[in-house]
């Protein structure tokens, strides 16, 4: 699904490296979590990955069902099954919800060649998506994550995902500013995406999230670098210990 | 389906047919170019008009010979050679294209993305015989319809012809109302235009009436061909109501670079005047040559008490826009609105606003106006709200909201308030801001192309003005406020 080979990246104009030779390699069914301390490059590599200017590669590559996702914008990506939970979902004043779900995957269709959904088929597929997260239809009509809680913000986040049946879902922080019964809400909305031919990265600081959505493997982020790589129960060693031991390494 | 039935149509018709007949009679009613006494009489007489209307004319072209060309707006061009124009039918200077083939693959392009039918696309690009075929071929749709239309309109008593028919059918109408709003002399583009104006609408709503239909949408094809000098009349009487539709969203060529026209509305005791504008005219190319230079006057007359008059614009077009729509709140209790969605892009200059002149007691308005810049565009939003010092509780609501695309264009907001009673209540809200980098990628990693992401953001900008246009106008307008902007990001 997803190969990053040695891939080196600086922040355009600054010429500061933040990412420092990754590589990961991530294939269907599988999640992976990547979690380190702030500053380790975590959001930065959702970002490249996504697509988002600003950033310069200098080395290394990212291969993406065996093509070159580097070289695609990120709306290609978008059509090709890429999708980023933001962190900080944007907000676009005047646009319905409902309709900016609809823009998107009627785009997303049109750029594989396939035709648009009906309105009656696409309002039955959010109705049905919706009501799992429970979001409400007077959420629907709402502009864009404008006057959202934290916790909506998030949910709206799942159900674009849900909606866009994406191959590669990246959640950036996707647990930041949740309470505990929204985080389940959204873990479980994850979950039922959990499918063998779709794979996720979850980019996480806690491992509280972890706990709902179980990975396959976890991946400690440090200076812009993988420092270690281990199963589910890294992520408690981590709760207990901190980050120290790896910044340390990596220094 | 409906377009393929329509190039089936086109096909089956023998275009050489109708040329000839088109281009003779082009050719007689030619007015020699410049502009004098003799021009205007010229005009008066190829229309038969009365005496009256002849003196109304020649008195409007003496005044305007003493009148100054405004400078006050924000607006940047040469300097217009009155004597340089034709001022009547004006003549293209050039043959128009033969068929679809010969015409701007660009400006089909746009045709096309509106989803413009195939007929009235030749139409709009000036395709030779074009015109003519479809006053000649009642096969169409649209001319059955427009004949439904009028039947329909003459039982409920409604008035809606051209101006010059209005001139001959109902003389007593137009001599009370024209020029009561705008008076000849009330600006330098309005005194021209009352000298040489050459054709128009004219709208009669008898009390009590609601008209049943929208008025102009249907007969965008008909209306073709009024001129760069248009004036409109509208008339709704006590108690009636009218919705009116200007314009077209398709992109038109024009050969005329001055476009000088007069809107007048007139809005009896609890009378209602909805008015919808959709200007589209030629822009000029990418260093902003060759576009239209449209110098509006369009005002409404709150004459009775509790009438409302209702100003929606989008305008899009031209090369420099130069329009204030206005209410004057003369009646106790009536109401002004000016709705106002305004985007420039590449070299286009917009200043563009209105007037609301309370009068009466208990008057209202309510101004929303959303300027969206792009390329190396101006765009300016001028406005007056006054109270008269009898115009006690006076009510205005105004917000001006602009948006930038790009870091080489200008938005500017210049506001007048002035209120001579104490009790009036104005407020003004104005707000300026940028399409972010933020947005746009989030919507791109949603899918949306760049200009897709523009497009979206852009109308959810001006959702609250949308709203106010007729539903048919509505979708088409989404679709153009994406086209305008093309290519002013990246």
């Amino acid at each position: 699904m997803l190969e990053i080979k040695n891939l080196h990246a600086s922040i355009e104009d600054e010429n500061r490296a933040i990412l420092n030779g990754i590589n990961l390699t991530v294939n269907p069914g599988e999640v992976h979590a990547i979690m380190g301390p702030n500053g380790s490059g975590k959001s930065t590599l959702s970002y490249i990955l996504s697509g988002r200017e600003g950033y310069d590669v200098t080395d290394g590559e990212v291969l993406y069902k065996g093509q070159d996702l580097l070289e695609m914008s990120p709306d290609e990506r978008a059509a090709k099954g890429v999708f980023l939970a933001f962190q900080y979902p944007i907000e676009i004043p005047g646009v319905a919800t409902m309709q900016f779900l609809k823009v998107a995957l009627n785009s997303q269709r049109k750029a594989r060649g396939e035709g648009e959904l009906s309105t009656p088929d696409f309002m039955r597929l959010v109705k049905e998506k919706s009501a799992a997260l429970n979001i409400s239809q007077e959420m629907l009509k709402r502009p864009v994550n404008v006057g959202f809680s934290g916790g909506e913000k998030k949910r709206a986040e799942i159900l674009q995902m849900a909606v866009l049946e994406p191959s590669l879902c990246i959640l950036d922080e996707t647990d930041s500013g949740l309470d505990i019964d929204a985080l389940k809400l959204v873990a479980e909305g994850v979950n039922k995406l959990r499918s063998p031919d779709r794979a996720m990265i979850v980019i996480t600081h806690y491992q509280r999230l972890l706990d709902y959505i179980v990975p396959d493997q976890v991946h400690v982020l440090s200076k812009g670098r993988i420092v270690k790589s281990g199963g589910k129960e890294l992520a408690l060693e981590l709760e207990r210990n901190g980050y120290a031991e790896y910044v340390g390494d990596a220094a | 389906m409906a377009d393929l039935d329509t190039i089936e149509r086109v096909k089956d018709i023998d275009v050489d047919k109708y040329k000839y007949g088109f281009t003779t009679e082009i050719e007689s009613e030619r007015a020699p170019k410049g502009l004098n006494e003799d021009t205007v009489r010229y005009i008066s007489a190829r229309k038969d008009e009365p005496q009256w209307l002849l003196d109304w004319r020649l008195e409007a072209y003496h005044r305007w010979l003493q009148m100054d060309e405004p400078t006050w707006a924000r607006v940047n061009y040469p300097k217009i050679d009155f004597q340089d124009l034709y001022y009547y039918s004006a003549p293209k200077k050039t043959p128009g294209p033969k068929s679809l083939d010969e015409v701007d693959p660009e400006l089909l392009a746009a045709y096309e993305k509106l989803g413009v039918p195939l007929r009235e696309r030749e139409i709009l690009a000036g395709v030779e015989g074009a015109g003519t075929r479809v006053a000649v071929d009642a096969v169409f749709d649209s001319v059955s319809v427009v004949t439904t239309f009028k039947a329909e309109l003459a039982k409920s008593g409604v008035i809606f012809c051209s101006f010059s028919e209005a001139v001959r059918e109902h003389p007593e109408l137009v001599k009370k109302y024209l020029g009561s709003v705008v008076p000849q002399a009330d600006n330098y583009y309005a005194a021209l235009n009352s000298a040489v104006f050459s054709d128009g609408s004219f709208v009669y709503i008898p009390p009590g009436t609601r008209c049943p239909m929208e008025l102009s949408t249907y007969f965008r094809i008909n209306e073709k061909n009024t001129g760069q000098f248009e004036r409109t009349l509208i008339i709704a009487d006590k108690g009636a109501y009218v919705s009116y539709l200007e314009g077209c969203t398709a992109p038109t060529r024009d050969e005329n670079q001055l476009h000088a026209a007069v809107v007048e509305l007139i809005a009896h005791d609890e009378a209602e005047i909805k008015y919808s504008t959709v200007q589209n005219w030629y822009p000029g190319d990418k260093e902003g040559k060759g576009g239209i230079y449209n110098f509006v006057t369009k005002r409404g007359d709150c004459r009775g008490h509790h009438s409302k008059i209702s100003w929606t614009q989008v305008e899009t077009g031209s090369a420099i826009t130069w329009k204030y729509p206005s209410c004057i709140l003369r009646g106790d209790y009536s109401r002004g609105e000016f709705y106002s969605i305004a985007i420039s892009n590449g070299r286009q200059q917009v200043d563009s606003g209105t007037k609301m002149i309370h009068l009466g007691k208990n008057t209202s308005s309510r101004i929303i106006s959303k300027g969206i810049a792009a390329g190396q565009s101006d765009n300016t939003y001028r406005g007056i709200v006054s109270a008269h010092r009898k115009a006690t509780n006076a009510r205005n609501f105004t917000q001006c909201d602009s948006l930038l695309i790009g870091d080489k264009c200008g938005a500017h907001t210049v506001p007048y308030i002035e209120a001579k009673t104490s009790t009036a209540q104005f407020e003004h809200e104005a707000t300026t801001s940028k399409i972010s980098d933020d947005q746009l990628f989030y919507c791109q990693a949603r899918g949306l192309d760049q200009e897709e992401a523009v497009a979206l953001i852009v109308n959810g900008f001006v959702r609250d003005v949308l709203q106010q246009l007729p539903m048919e106008f509505m979708a088409e307008t989404q679709k153009l406020i994406g086209i305008s902007l093309e290519g002013s990001v990246g």
